[in-house]
């Protein structure tokens, strides 16, 4: 933290203390002028449209590229023939539409805070991974740990995804349009998962909290996972965010069950063994 | 969380449970974690937010809700991994739907100031 010691950070007790709400209030304007973009985002105009071939580039250059785009003040990009490379539209912090015509690797889109994403085609492991904030909507299928330790956002599979979908999850909407594999949910801690069709056993295992919703047949719950109950504003919000996405539930939103944490294993460590045995 | 609870954590530790009292902390999130949120409850601010962003409903910020630290209300800022208490001049609804309204404006606000701590890091480490 050396170059810290100049800067009004270290003025404001940055240097000392944790970054605990006290502190923090000191920075904070409540009348501040309205501003909705980080500081150093580019400024970008959604009407401004760019193109990318992607077929004779390397994934580095087409992720630098994407960028070199922003900072001129695109704000939609079209990339055409991304071939399934891995890792594209990684880290992107900025508001920004981009459509990949085509398939993406492993890890598209990880690590991105803001943009919408439009995938034509099909997506390998870890999509979105670590996501922050934006839509990443995918035409067709998607790979295992899709929205792994994903933290906000929308991230939605129209067709059907692996196993361990939203794996660690901490936050956002995962939406899949038809089924997913063993494991989906697991040690899921916050957030909201909606699958339309069936899940593969060991759903929401080791959850600590955090909603599933599911319109198919699960083979089996994971351990502390239980059915929850549905509330109206439950099934607005459902409403609402599958109509956004186009999608229906087959058997009508009030057929939904809801999957929460029984709560079970919160505080495991100060259980004694014999109620960890019964837990478990 | 019933909303009868709203005021818990300002008026008292929130512990309860016997498990609770013997570790002498309150066990879990202080705030209604998977309350999702009533979009007719939303502030002009955050409507222009989210048009700015190009966005269709609160996205990220479904996450965002008011919290409680140290008796006081506060919002959760990720990108710091640290509370920020609500300035106490701020007058608190009576449900939770408008408070997390306002804790989401709070945190927008604060996220996007050229005071955040984030934009010292920035200068000091980013790569690009």
């Amino acid at each position: 933290m050396a170059q810290l010691k100049h800067r009004d950070s270290h003025d404001l007790g940055m240097h000392t203390e944790q970054l605990a709400g006290r502190t923090q209030q000191t920075f904070f304007d409540p009348a501040a002028e309205e501003n909705f973009l980080y500081p150093g985002a580019f400024e970008v105009d959604f009407n401004k449209v760019a193109e990318i071939d992607a077929a004779e580039l390397s994934i580095t250059d087409v992720n630098l590229r994407i960028r070199e785009l922003m900072k001129q003040g695109h704000g939609t990009i079209n990339v055409k023939n991304p071939g399934a490379k891995h890792s594209l539209g990684v880290g992107i912090l900025n508001r920004l539409n981009l459509n990949f015509e085509g398939s993406l690797g492993y890890f598209g889109c990880g690590l991105i805070d803001g943009p919408n994403v439009r995938i034509s085609g099909r997506v390998g492991w870890s999509c979105a991974e670590n996501m922050m904030a934006g839509t990443v909507v995918i035409e067709k299928n998607a790979g295992s740990t899709f929205g792994a330790a994903m933290r906000g956002g929308d991230l939605v599979c129209k067709g059907d995804a692996g196993s361990r979908v939203g794996i660690d999850q901490k936050g956002g909407t995962i939406i899949v349009g038809g089924r997913v594999g063993m494991n989906s949910g697991f040690m899921m801690q916050r957030g909201r998962m909606v699958i339309l069709g069936d899940s593969g056993p060991n759903l929401g295992d080791s959850m600590y909290d955090g909603t599933i919703y599911i319109a198919g047949k699960y083979e089996s719950l994971g351990v502390d996972a239980v059915v929850g109950e549905m509330t109206d504003t439950d099934v607005k919000w459902l409403t609402h965010k599958l109509a956004m996405y186009g999608l229906e539930a087959p058997n009508g939103i009030e057929n939904i069950t809801k999957i929460i944490s029984g709560k079970q294993l919160w505080n495991y460590d100060n259980l004694e063994p014999m109620e960890k045995k019964l837990v478990l | 969380m019933a909303e009868k609870d709203l005021d818990k954590f300002i008026t008292g530790d929130g512990v309860d449970t016997e498990r609770e009292k013997w570790i002498g902390q309150h066990i879990g999130y202080r705030y209604d974690v998977n309350l999702v949120p009533d979009l007719e409850k939303m502030t002009p601010f955050l409507k222009t937010y989210i048009d700015t962003m190009g966005w269709k409903d609160l996205n990220w910020l479904e996450d965002v809700h008011m919290g409680y630290e140290e008796g006081k209300p506060a919002v959760f800022d990720r990108n710091i991994n640290g509370w920020v208490q609500v300035p106490s001049d701020i007058h608190l609804p009576d449900n939770q739907q408008d408070r997390d309204m306002i804790a989401r404006e709070l945190l927008i606000k604060f996220q996007m100031s050229p005071k955040h701590p984030m934009v010292d890091l920035n200068r000091a480490y980013s790569k690009f």
